[in-house]
């Protein structure tokens, strides 16, 4: 019975034939530092998914920010623990994709035929980095309000074009309502969806060139 | 496979299944939990609340009175105003009518008029009795009554009680 159902969905959708080439393909040698990339997919997935049952709660106001996750964190069930991996996965998240940044530089895996993997892999890094600087703001508590002071100042200290850029990502001159707003647009809607789109492309390139060899003495 | 023993693909395929299947259920549940919770949570807080002397009603005149709740809804606090008379009937401290002020009809509060010896609503001049029924107007129903209504312990203050919606 659920072989017939199997084959009528196999026949239509090539669950075999994807299953073949997307996760029974051949690799080298196996090595548990070619793992960090998957760690970083598995991670922001998990981010993901925190990410939007948080929103349930969260209110990305200056008057309400802070009560709301106050309320998350003491008054909903799990609450805690949802923001909790949400808080250390964001850590644990920028940790792996730089050792797996690392670990691609050191083995050389940036060389031909993977050079675009590679800087795309640089757009994911920035834009993880980004989610990071844009989350840090949301708890709008006195560290996170002055981190998001000082972040945009080094971003404003640009010659000649730095007080629009300071602007631009303040929305304006003070960090202020507005600021939050569009930290929380950023990090709940530009930045994931640039990193999905990257991340697409980042996969469909490993999936098409495989991945690389581990250095030997020769290389 | 051509043995009973496990193969390594095989293992690794389990292995896998497995632990992302605790993992689903460690997030996944939890999650669950977070998004009902407010449904699990029991609202309408009750108490009694003191809304008077009771040596200060003076027999068949009605007693107005007024109290304020606050309502907690997660991070966000509402105080809504609520108020009422007291009519004593007689006498005899148990022996009382509590009107709320609020009309049935729209909602607006009313008042107490000497002259007409009638409660009067301002918005669509609907008039209610001292026992609250209604006189004239578009009411469709009586003025609600705090029916749960009790003497302080030393027996001086009236209490009613009131649960939250």
């Amino acid at each position: 019975m659920w072989k017939k159902v199997f084959d009528w969905l196999d026949e239509r959708l090539g669950l075999n034939d994807l299953y073949k080439n997307l996760l029974d393909r051949p690799e080298p040698m196996g090595n548990w530092w070619n793992t960090l990339g998957s760690a970083s997919l598995f991670l922001f997935i998990l981010q993901g998914v925190t990410g939007i049952f948080l929103t349930v709660y969260y209110t990305p106001s200056p008057d309400h920010a802070y009560d709301s996750i106050n309320y998350i964190m003491n008054g909903v069930a799990m609450g805690w623990l949802i923001r909790g991996i949400h808080h250390w996965g964001a850590t644990l998240m920028v940790i792996v994709v730089f050792v797996h940044m690392l670990r691609v530089f050191v083995t050389a895996s940036f060389k031909y035929p993977r050079e675009l993997t590679w800087l795309i892999g640089i757009g994911l890094f920035l834009l993880t980095l980004g989610m990071g600087f844009t989350g840090y703001l949301l708890p709008f508590d006195e560290k996170s309000f002055w981190a998001t002071t000082v972040g945009t100042q080094i971003a404003g200290s640009v010659p000649f074009i730095g007080d629009f850029i300071l602007k631009a990502l303040r929305g304006g001159s003070n960090i202020s309502a507005l600021t939050l707003q569009r930290f929380f647009s950023a990090h709940i809607w530009m930045l994931p969806a640039g990193l999905a789109g990257l991340i697409g492309v980042h996969l469909y390139l490993i999936i098409k060139h495989g991945e690389s060899n581990w250095p030997k003495k020769e290389d | 496979m051509s043995n009973s023993e496990l193969s390594r693909r095989d293992f690794i395929k389990v292995t896998t299944g497995i632990v992302g299947g605790v993992i689903g259920v460690a997030v996944g549940l939890p999650a669950v939990a977070y998004l009902l919770d407010p449904a699990f949570k029991s609202g309408g807080k009750e108490a009694w609340i003191p809304i008077g002397k009771i040596a200060d009603m003076q027999v068949g005149k009605p007693y107005p009175f007024s109290f304020t709740r606050v309502q907690v809804n997660g991070w966000e606090r509402t105080s809504t105003s609520h108020g009422g008379f007291a009519i004593r009937k007689s006498e005899d401290p148990k022996d009382i009518v509590i009107l709320n002020s609020r009309c049935t009809h729209l909602g607006c509060t009313v008042n107490w008029k000497e002259d007409a010896q009638a409660f009067i609503c301002p918005c669509h001049d609907a008039k209610f009795s001292k026992d609250g029924v209604v006189l004239d107007g578009p009411p469709p129903r009586p003025l609600d009554r705090y029916a749960d209504f009790r003497l302080s312990d030393d027996g001086s203050t009236l209490e009613i009680f009131y649960k939250e919606s």
